[in-house]
């Protein structure tokens, strides 16, 4: 089958000229030396100027994390990572305390503009022509190891909404931080979440009091720039009773020939009939076609309906990472409460996807539901791995699951371990999969009809993946779909 | 004048089998030409090599369209020059609502010509005038293309397709199968209404029913890769009457 030749040729070229965010920013960078010891994790902390107990609790993450082991279940490989041979801790050379945007590093504001990320809001705000009905989306930009500027603080201030880099939240709201820090992905929970509570250096701080809709969309623009860099940050979110916030995440780094590794922990708490709306664009460096670097994400993400009738939504776009390593889940607790993942998975070249979801009833009467749809090309490996588990009095439990693969080519795999645990009689969970390769005959059909295979393949797997796009929030959705094209250009003829 | 289509000597493989064995056949603006034959005849052969489809390959012979060399063109701009297959099995396209494909068809085909892409809004006026002139409930726009379309709304899909894409030369590969006669009247109904003084259509079937809808002007018999007969409409009925069996024998 020529198209089918044509296809797998192509894929073999994918490249990193792709990668259109792989360009490195110059500016000077304040690094802690190589190695991990309790040595540097104080001075991360110092160089917060964090609290002593913030301290403490770093330093017994740290002495928990050396007793513990890489994990291995995963159905993906790469050589040893070596610990001691990366920088902790790297921020761009700069005062200290940022009054306004007009102190940021001018180089650090033109890399968020070349990755089209609106930093400026006096700009946005004075450019009086504003397109009818869209939403305005505050940022706040973590570069590296630091945050580097959060916009819209003040109107956010005004709604009684905290929005601002967790750093800062220890020293201005060390109560709220204390009190959640830690409750939903506790220090000693895995590896790489252990790893990531004694050496985080910054993320994104929620706080949305009680009954208060947040008047914006949230948004954390993440940038690894600094090499041999490890970044570690820590997003803590609140929803008060009856509030609603939806957040979005993005990320991408500069093409390098060294893996680069991300570990990041993201906790939710949502209260009585709160809402929580999490989205992810993930676009990190995805390595070359040989598999030579690219970022190495191990990312612990969950969510704790913690009150009644409370939902926490999961929706993630993962189209970078050599290596994804990614279950957000949530907890169910709270009675009548709700949890979602909707998830597209793209992978291509040499690139290895392990992710999913758990969606663990706890409390009565609660429900989930999961769509998944991964997508491998090139010589990629790609598993959705999930767990859907009911707890002995999780009475009137339901779930249900979609998990659907699309392969393009012939030498990639799609790979689906569902797992299913019910201690109460009276859950329902349902599980539907499917496994497809992108159909020569559907292909020849759009072409037949004017479209180019490109064309043709992208409409195609925008069809497939219609069901999660539709849960993004507009301009992302918009982002996702344009990235889903670029992720798979020259996947075929 | 310059033909619409002109076929000369046309020989092509598909896994290795000669399956066309020096086809000629000329197509004039205005004209309906029938191909009928056997199973196994090259019949839908033809219709894949003239729309390239891959894996089929051509061993010999030329074909033109318009004058222009068939073969130098690629499968999507042989449709965006005007060439259109319907197909004997449309296909599903799960998550891609039939307006959609409409649409990103027509622009693609607009793009390679150079033209402006319609807007939507201008789209769905012509799309909805077209559905309402085919009898098609407009409701088959929203759904995802082909999925879960009964026989006829597929090949009325088809027929829509047709309309909006306004191609030049339009082959028409056993519309009539799968169709029950209430559905295959319709149908034929549609494709009846896209005759037209600049557009030539080749219609494939196998059984002469479809003809008695669709009137031909020339009638082909496709036997064993070869054009064996050629007469009016009126030689359909005896193909009716007498069967195939004489050219298989040829043949053989």
């Amino acid at each position: 089958m020529a198209a089918v030749q044509e296809t797998i040729d192509q894929v073999r070229r994918i490249d990193v000229e792709q990668y259109k965010y792989g360009f490195v920013t110059d500016v000077e960078s304040e690094k802690a030396p190589k190695g991990l010891s309790e040595d540097i994790v104080r001075y991360i902390s110092a160089r917060k100027n964090e609290p002593e107990w913030m301290l403490e609790w770093r330093l017994e993450a740290f002495r928990r994390w050396q007793t513990m082991r890489e994990p291995e279940w995963a159905r993906v490989n790469y050589p040893p990572i070596d610990y001691q041979d990366l920088h902790y801790y790297s921020a761009p050379r700069k005062k200290p305390e940022l009054a306004s945007l007009d102190e940021v590093d001018p180089e650090i504001l033109k890399t968020y503009e070349k990755l089209g990320i609106p930093l400026r809001e006096q700009e946005i705000l004075a450019g009086v022509v504003r397109p009818e009905g869209e939403r305005r989306i505050a940022v706040d930009a973590v570069f590296d190891s630091v945050s580097v500027a959060t916009t819209f603080q003040a109107e956010l201030k005004a709604a009684g909404v905290i929005f601002m880099p967790i750093s800062e939240a220890l020293r201005e709201h060390p109560e709220l931080v204390r009190k959640y820090l830690g409750s939903v992905v506790p220090v000693s929970d895995n590896y790489f979440a252990t790893l990531n509570s004694a050496v985080f250096s910054d993320g994104s701080f929620v706080y949305v009091p009680e009954g208060v809709r947040c008047p914006m969309e949230l948004s954390t623009y993440f940038r690894i720039n600094e090499k041999n860099t490890g970044q570690f940050e820590r997003t803590l979110i609140i929803a008060g009773k009856g509030s609603y916030v939806s957040y979005l995440e993005g990320c991408t780094a500069p093409q390098r020939d060294e893996n680069q590794l991300h570990a990041a922990v993201v906790e939710l708490v949502a209260m009585d009939d709160a809402e929580i709306k999490y989205s992810t664009v993930q676009n990190w460096y995805p390595g070359n076609a040989e598999g030579v670097g690219g970022i190495y994400n191990f990312v612990t993400k969950r969510g704790d309906c913690r009150g009644a009738r409370s939902k926490i939504s999961w929706t993630q776009v993962e189209t970078g990472s050599a290596i994804t390593w990614k279950y957000p889940s949530c907890l169910l607790r709270g009675e009548g409460s709700s949890g979602e993942f909707y998830s597209i998975a793209i992978s291509n070249g040499r690139q290895q996807v392990d992710s999913g979801t758990k969606m663990m009833h706890i409390g009565r009467n609660t429900t989930s539901r999961i769509v998944s749809k991964g997508i491998s090309a090139g010589r990629s490996q790609n598993t959705y791995r999930g767990l859907v588990s009911a707890h002995r009095k999780a009475k009137g439990a339901r779930n249900f699951t979609a998990c659907d693969s699309l392969l393009i080519g012939d030498q990639c795999g799609a790979h689906t371990v569902p797992y299913m645990e019910a201690k109460n009689p009276t859950a329902v969970f349902e599980h539907e999969a499917t496994t497809s390769k992108i159909s020569e005959d559907v292909l020849f059909y759009c072409v037949q009809r004017g479209l180019s295979q490109e064309e043709a393949v992208g409409l195609v797997v925008n069809g497939f993946v219609k069901d999660v796009l539709q849960q993004l929030p507009m301009e992302f959705a918009v982002e996702a779909q344009k990235l889903i094209s670029i992720s798979l250009e020259g996947s075929v003829g | 004048m310059t033909a619409l289509l002109e076929i000369r000597d046309l020989k092509a493989e598909v896994a290795g089998r000669q399956i066309l064995n020096g086809l000629d056949l000329t197509v004039n603006k205005g004209e309906i030409h029938a191909i009928m034959g056997p199973n196994g005849a090259g019949k839908s052969t033809l219709s894949y090599v003239l729309s390239g489809k891959p894996g089929y390959t051509i061993t010999g012979g030329e074909v033109y369209l318009n004058g222009e060399d068939l073969f130098a063109m690629e499968a999507d701009e042989r449709a965006a020059k005007g060439l259109f297959l319907a197909f004997q099995y449309p296909l599903e396209i799960p998550g891609v609502a039939t307006l959609t494909f409409l649409r990103s068809a027509l622009n693609a085909q607009r793009r390679k010509r150079g033209e402006e892409e319609l807007s939507s809004p201008d789209l769905l006026k012509r799309v909805r005038e077209l559905a309402k002139q085919l009898g098609i409930d407009p409701d088959m726009l929203r759904r995802p293309l082909n999925v879960g379309f009964s026989g006829g709304e597929k090949k009325r899909n088809e027929t829509l397709q047709m309309a909006l894409l306004e191609p030049k030369l339009c082959v028409l590969d056993e519309t009539d199968s799968g169709l029950d006669i209430d559905a295959l009247k319709v149908v034929a109904n549609g494709v009846n209404q896209l005759r037209a003084p600049e557009r030539g259509m080749i219609v494939i079937t196998h059984y002469q029913r479809l003809l008695d809808y669709i009137v031909p002007d020339v009638v082909h018999v496709l036997a064993a890769g070869r054009i064996v007969e050629t007469g009016g409409k009126e030689l359909a009925l005896e193909l009716e009457a007498r069967g195939y069996a004489q050219y298989q024998s040829e043949a053989a």
